[in-house]
């Protein structure tokens, strides 16, 4: 066992168990720690796949500024614990078959070799920051462009909706 | 036997050498924490018109000591309703966040005049090409400790640092970001190391060459003092310091975030917000100030101010001779002399160095390191003086100067760097 594949191991399995605490636990802010958990989780992974700029975007953005957007909206509502209803009867019927089926698939998609999916675990690719940056602003600028306007325009409905309630 | 280990320990060098390196940065920068407390009461005091600590060794040198064993020996309360988990861990959480920050920081271009374990020593632990990234991404996780110290404390006073401190660190995140993306694109880089050798016109202009005034190698950029302006203060907001101070405000919020915090587990908040000081001081140096580059241009005629760290500690160390042999109890008449003399003969044998080719080495291999510290402590000493002199913000005034000032600034900084650079027809 190479130390990266045990590296691989305790993220993913953090990551494994960050989200199914993320589930379970009860306060909302248990849940958002848990989540919290499975995004650095996560940039470790991205790490060791080679891809520095990801991880570190992975933490800073959803990590850091969207999460503690989470966190800071449960803190404003003093959220308490929440209560356990009676689940849904399709969830109590179908939950674990569709569950096992979902995994079964993506397994199924992992474990098949694909000559044309590069190697997980490569060395770090030089310049990755400066080849992710011209892909953006020069190949797919208009996508990543009309992405930002798409944003705006959330942003901008956000605003209109909270001055109304205002009047 | 002997054999086999040491063997062992030569094809494991790196990662001995690297703990050794972790474990001594740690405790270096423990033991500068422990005498920016000193100074910063120091300083305090006599901006006040007071003496500060001078009942614990003279001056109060073994103020920090003092402090550090009382904090041991207090009682540790845990308040009823609390959240067991997250109280325990926020001060973990903020405490190892800001000594992580600082593995990335490299502290020297040069590595140590010999070999250990057939190994070359350099001054960082570690190198990655997103170092500044890394930093960024380490303050993003770092709001964490204080938000949740404040929810997990089942008190409405620390509810409100925590709910105050998590509002501040989004707004000034953003600026803090935006103010150095004007250093990013002079570099092009986002190892902190690149950032450091792309502003090294400073050996040809000295000071001129820093990113500060941006003078680099493809001539005269534009000048990186707004974003400068704009990281400093942004970066105060960051780690919580005064006048930016809202999470714990004393004179409002008791303590804020930290109010049901006692014994050691104040403490690592503690040396989590002094050692983001260290960090952010370290940033700054590397980004606007060259880092490790001399104020002084390499030329010839310049040659005499390698000598300015022995210039500067022979009469310190002289003064604090004469200081102590006047001082009042027989502690310090005995202590501060041997203090000034081990300066002074620091000094001296660094000055010595214009003679012997040896101590020439030594001089030269002081030289960045210097710069560096020395530029770390004008930070420092701004942080203290801000706390000083100026009053905090209130709640709306510091969202309106986050949201309205800084960040329009910023990003107006970024936009005419770019425009000076393509201007200039450079990468």
């Amino acid at each position: 066992m190479t130390p990266v594949l045990l590296i691989f191991f305790v993220l993913a399995g953090l990551a494994v168990i960050g989200a199914l605490s993320l589930v379970v636990q009860k306060h909302p802010i248990h849940s958002a720690l848990s989540l919290i958990v499975v995004m650095v989780c996560l940039a470790g992974l991205y790490l060791l796949m080679g891809a520095e700029f990801v991880a570190a975007v992975q933490i800073i953005v959803y990590g850091g500024a969207i999460m503690v957007l989470f966190i800071f909206v449960i803190m404003l509502l003093n959220a308490g614990e929440e209560e356990r209803t009676d689940f849904s009867k399709l969830a109590k019927i179908a939950g674990l078959p569709l569950a096992l089926a979902l995994t079964a698939a993506i397994s199924a998609a992992v474990v098949k070799p694909d000559a044309s999916i590069p190697n997980a675990t490569q060395a770090v690719i030089p310049d990755a920051t400066k080849l992710i940056s011209s892909m953006l602003f020069q190949e797919f600028v208009y996508p990543f462009e009309l992405t930002s306007f798409l944003i705006l325009v959330a942003i901008m409905g956000a605003l209109v909706l909270a001055q109304r309630e205002k009047k | 036997m002997i054999e086999s280990l040491k063997n062992l320990v030569e094809q494991n060098a790196f990662w001995i050498i690297t703990v050794v390196k972790i474990v001594l940065l740690v405790f270096i920068v423990l033991t500068v924490n422990a005498y920016l407390t000193w100074f910063e009461r120091k300083a305090v005091a006599h901006i006040q018109s007071r003496w500060g600590p001078h009942r614990v060794g003279p001056h109060g040198l073994l103020q920090p000591a003092a402090d550090g064993l009382k904090f041991l020996f207090k009682e540790d309360p845990t308040p009823q309703g609390v959240d067991r988990f997250v109280y325990y861990l926020a001060p973990l959480l903020a405490l190892a966040l800001s000594l992580t920050a600082l593995a990335v920081i490299p502290f020297g271009p040069n590595p140590l005049p010999f070999k250990v374990l057939g190994q070359e020593v350099y001054l960082w632990i570690t190198n990655p090409d997103i170092g500044l990234l890394i930093l960024f991404s380490i303050t993003a996780l770092s709001v964490y400790g204080i938000a949740l110290a404040g929810w997990a404390s089942n008190s409405k006073y620390s509810l409100l640092g925590g709910l105050r401190s998590s509002a501040q660190m989004i707004s000034y995140e953003l600026a803090l970001t935006m103010s150095v993306v004007g250093v990013l694109l002079l570099a092009n880089s986002f190892s902190l190391q690149e950032i450091i050798n792309q502003q090294d016109n400073a050996k040809r202009v000295g000071f001129l060459g820093w990113n500060l005034f941006a003078w680099t190698r493809n001539g005269l950029m534009f000048p990186q003092i707004i974003g400068f302006i704009c990281f400093f203060t942004s970066a105060i907001a960051e780690t919580n310091r005064a006048p930016f101070d809202l999470p714990e405000a004393e004179s409002e919020l008791v303590a804020g975030f930290h109010t049901e915090y006692a014994s050691f587990k104040f403490a690592m908040f503690f040396i989590a917000e002094y050692t983001a000081m260290i960090t952010v001081s370290c940033l700054a140096t590397i980004l606007f100030l060259g880092g490790w580059q001399s104020a002084f241009p390499e030329t010839p005629l310049f040659h005499i101010t390698h000598y300015i760290p022995s210039i500067m500690l022979i009469p310190f160390g002289l003064w604090v001779i004469y200081d102590g042999l006047k001082y009042e109890t027989i502690w310090g008449k005995l202590v501060l002399p041997v203090i000034g003399f081990v300066m002074f003969a620091i000094g001296s044998i660094l000055l010595a160095g214009a003679w012997n080719s040896h101590l020439y080495h030594v001089n030269e291999f002081i030289q960045p390191v210097f710069w560096f510290t020395a530029k770390v402590f004008v930070f420092l000493f701004f942080y203290v003086w801000a706390r000083g002199t100026l009053p905090r913000l209130r709640y709306d005034q510091l969202m309106n100067f986050g949201w309205k000032l800084l960040l329009p600034v910023s990003i107006a900084n970024v936009i005419f760097t770019a425009g000076v650079i393509l201007a200039r027809g450079a990468k």
